[in-house]
């Protein structure tokens, strides 16, 4: 399928709840031509399709500002295909896919290619997110203006993988895109401090024997980038915030007014480092599991708007990068499918964040901070038909298995609650009864 | 026993004591003018070393042969591993060649950990990146016991109240970590000193005891645990030099005589002579040097007789 040549017919979702400011609503939503035609009780189903939404909650399409679909270069792991299927099973409409594929996403050609691979694939909008530097080695910009003006229209521009670590650089990256409304998405992380790093510095690494990851070596750069953002009246966004100390930062940059934004991982709001026990590489991702007050921090800076949102830093591998011995295994974890549901259960079951606040965090604020119009807005009459009813009642055991090409999920076994029912994208649907349609 | 063994942390005071009990007895076979025991005749034991460690490996392989279990070394030098085959893929190997017990030495802390996940037969840990080294910490175990209890008195008991002081680069230290577990599950009180650069992030979380200043702990000392300072770690700003590092934790004579009279000096080996421990010192009556391998020789012979669990164990008529 592809987009605009599904049957986008016309569906009726009725009885589902609906967050909004002003409370939960139990409603009926027509979706016609790509749009929320109505959005009221008793609607008639006038040649609509039905849906029986009775308890399933309706979201805006969910937004990822952080995923790594591996095309171009590592299709063994992803493919734009098979992560945007993997996406829309996880509720999402939209998501940035970072620039550390091979060849790296520093050029327009780069770009369009992963921007034309998504369209072709249809499941989900695919925003690609250009390189800051040439080949992500943190020596020259890349053509950030170029990248911009192409058929892609890039304006999240990230290294990420690595650190943008010269300041003189970052500095020269936060004032260029300005030109053009972009945002730098730094992956913090002080590479001296981390080298051959492993897992968290703390009681874990000392005890296996894991060279440690100081929490430092993320605060630091942190602290830096919100000092050069305020100096040149840039935006900065920061990837997967990991520890508490960092949203003491960004909290503390926030209240001067600085153009600051931040994102959290699912894995970092639900595990600690003490997974790494088993020296099973599944747990081990950048930046590291650290520990359980950093979870409790990070849930009450997401829930208090410190950290505007959730990304999943999706990062598939084959098996054979994870079955092997700790150091030598890949980072990274792949997220898309459980991200709503690890949400549900670190925010929503313990009462940090309702329902609005979820849209807010995945759907409204990520798609803010992409500059990406036509996602992320409340839902709306004549706004874009972007969905997502979900099932907070459900629970299940989460396999390994999905629609992801890779299978390294830390949930796995894990029992988590909800369920993504269905997800439309511009009215057509993308998941029905929670598979592909 | 559990089928493992792979951290100090698996044996409780139980296990650990009858490790030491039965390498007691083991012992006395040294002295017969036949050393070697039929208890694990058919069986196979697999060396499987990523390291270089020639040390270790004839020790378990004299352990091995003692109990006339039949002994394939593999190393990983010249072999498929260098050739980029993964550790997972070695362990298949070695699982369909019918291996009763894999002894693995491997630069990366865990390896032991996750060969045990691949194969069936039982796994000993000869040392993981800078994770353990149990064997290393029984064998040191047992030395202090029979040096400082008595080779015959001391059967049954453990190391209470005994000082033992870890002196060095603790943080990349297999055998300071094996150590910490094991002798203080056997009830000795045990002091690390080192610079605290050389100190684990956490390590006022281990059961253990800290200090920065080595001549303060000495005269407190039953004990004194020498560690191998590699050089390389000066380049990472570790510390300065090695002249400073040789006078602020080095021991040498003048140190050592503020030892009480009875403590033992040790180190797992092998030795910088003229950095952590000055050649006086290292081949004085304090240094339990030489015989902490042969009773590496032993523990091991021990351990895999109680993990493969040979049946005709060598009652020893004394």
């Amino acid at each position: 399928m592809s987009a605009g040549s599904a049957d986008r017919g016309s569906w009726l979702i009725r009885g589902a709840e609906v967050a909004g400011p002003g409370g939960r609503a139990t409603v009926d939503i027509l979706l016609a031509d790509g749009t929320i035609a109505a959005i009221d009780t008793g609607l008639a189903e006038a040649g609509a399709q039905v849906i029986d939404a009775a308890g399933l909650i309706a979201l805006p399409g969910l937004v990822d500002l952080h995923t790594h679909l591996r095309e171009p270069g590592r299709e063994d792991a992803e493919t734009v295909e098979t992560g945007t299927r993997a996406a829309a099973l996880g509720g999402y409409t939209a998501v940035h896919a970072m620039a550390n594929t091979e060849p790296v996403a520093d050029t327009a050609g780069v770009v369009e290619q992963v921007w034309r691979l998504g369209r072709a694939a249809g499941y989900c909008d695919v925003r690609p997110v250009g390189a800051v530097t040439v080949g992500l080695a943190g020596t020259s910009l890349a053509e950030l203006g170029t990248m911009a003006d192409s058929a892609a229209r890039v304006r999240v521009f990230s290294d990420d993988g690595r650190c943008v670590a010269d300041p003189l650089l970052m500095r020269r990256a936060l004032e260029y895109v300005k030109a053009f409304d972009g945002v730098i998405a730094q992956h913090a992380q002080d590479p001296r401090l981390t080298e051959d790093a492993q897992l968290n510095e703390g009681e874990m690494s000392g005890r296996l024997g894991l060279a440690g990851w100081p929490a430092v070596a993320e605060e630091a750069i942190i602290a830096r980038d919100c000092l050069l953002a305020a100096h040149v009246g840039s935006a900065l966004h920061v990837c997967h915030v990991s520890t508490a100390g960092s949203a003491e930062i960004i909290r503390w940059a926030k209240s001067k007014g600085w153009p600051v934004t931040a994102e959290v991982t699912p894995h970092h709001l639900l595990l600690t480092d003490e997974l790494a026990v088993g020296y099973d590489p599944v747990f081990k991702v950048n930046p590291p599991l650290r520990t359980a007050a950093d979870v409790a921090e990070l849930r009450r800076a997401l829930a208090d708007g410190t950290i505007d949102c959730v990304a999943t830093d999706h990062a598939p591998h084959p098996v054979e990068a994870k079955e092997t011995e700790w150091s030598e295994a890949a980072f990274g974890m792949i997220g898309l499918e459980t991200a709503l549901r690890v949400v549900q259960q670190a925010m929503v079951d313990t009462g940090l964040l309702d329902w609005a606040g979820v849209a807010d965090r995945m759907s409204v604020r990520p798609a803010r901070i992409g500059r990406l119009t036509g996602h992320g807005a409340p839902l709306a009459v004549g706004g874009p038909a972007n969905l997502t009813l979900y099932d907070p009642a459900s629970a299940e055991v989460v396999s390994p298995a999905g629609a992801s090409k890779s299978r390294n999920t830390p949930f796995a076994g894990m029992r988590l609650p909800g369920r993504v029912v269905a997800t439309f994208l511009r009215g057509a649907p993308t998941v029905l009864d929670g598979k592909l349609a | 026993m559990k089928r493992h063994l792979i951290s100090a942390a698996d044996l409780s005071r139980g296990d650990a004591l009858l490790i030491l009990d039965t390498a007691e007895e083991l012992a006395r076979i040294a002295d017969r003018p036949i050393k070697k025991l039929p208890t694990l005749r058919g069986r196979t034991v697999v060396n499987l070393f990523f390291e270089d460690s020639t040390r270790t490996r004839i020790s378990f392989e004299a352990a091995a042969k003692r109990l006339s279990a039949d002994v394939i070394n593999f190393s990983a030098k010249g072999s498929s591993v260098a050739k980029g085959e993964s550790l997972k893929d070695t362990a298949l190997t070695l699982e369909a060649m019918g291996a009763d017990a894999v002894v693995i030495r491997h630069g990366a802390s865990g390896a032991a950990h996750r060969l045990a996940g691949w194969v069936q037969g039982s796994v000993v840990n000869a040392g993981d990146g800078t994770h353990e080294h149990p064997t290393q910490a029984l064998l040191d175990a047992f030395t202090i016991r029979r040096r400082l209890r008595g080779p015959r008195g001391s059967q049954g008991g453990g190391l209470d109240g005994l000082r033992v002081t870890i002196v060095g680069d603790v943080l990349h230290s297999r055998v300071a970590r094996s150590n910490v577990l094991l002798l203080s599950t056997l009830g000795a009180e045990v002091t690390l000193t080192a610079p605290p650069t050389l100190l684990p992030f956490a390590v006022d979380t281990w059961p253990c005891a800290v200090s920065y200043d080595l001549d303060s702990e000495l005269p407190k000392s039953d004990v004194v645990m020498m560690l191998r300072v590699q050089q390389e770690r000066m380049t990472a700003a570790f510390f300065p030099s090695v002249r400073e590092y040789r006078r602020r934790y080095g021991l040498d004579a003048t140190r050592m005589a503020r030892l009480p009279d009875h403590a033992i000096v040790m180190h797992p080996g092998p030795m910088n002579r003229g950095v952590e421990i000055a050649a006086e010192v290292a081949d004085s009556p304090r240094s339990t040097i030489v015989e902490q391998v042969a009773n590496g020789v032993t523990i091991r012979m021990a351990v895999l007789y109680l993990l493969l669990g040979g049946t005709e164990f060598p009652a020893v008529a004394s």
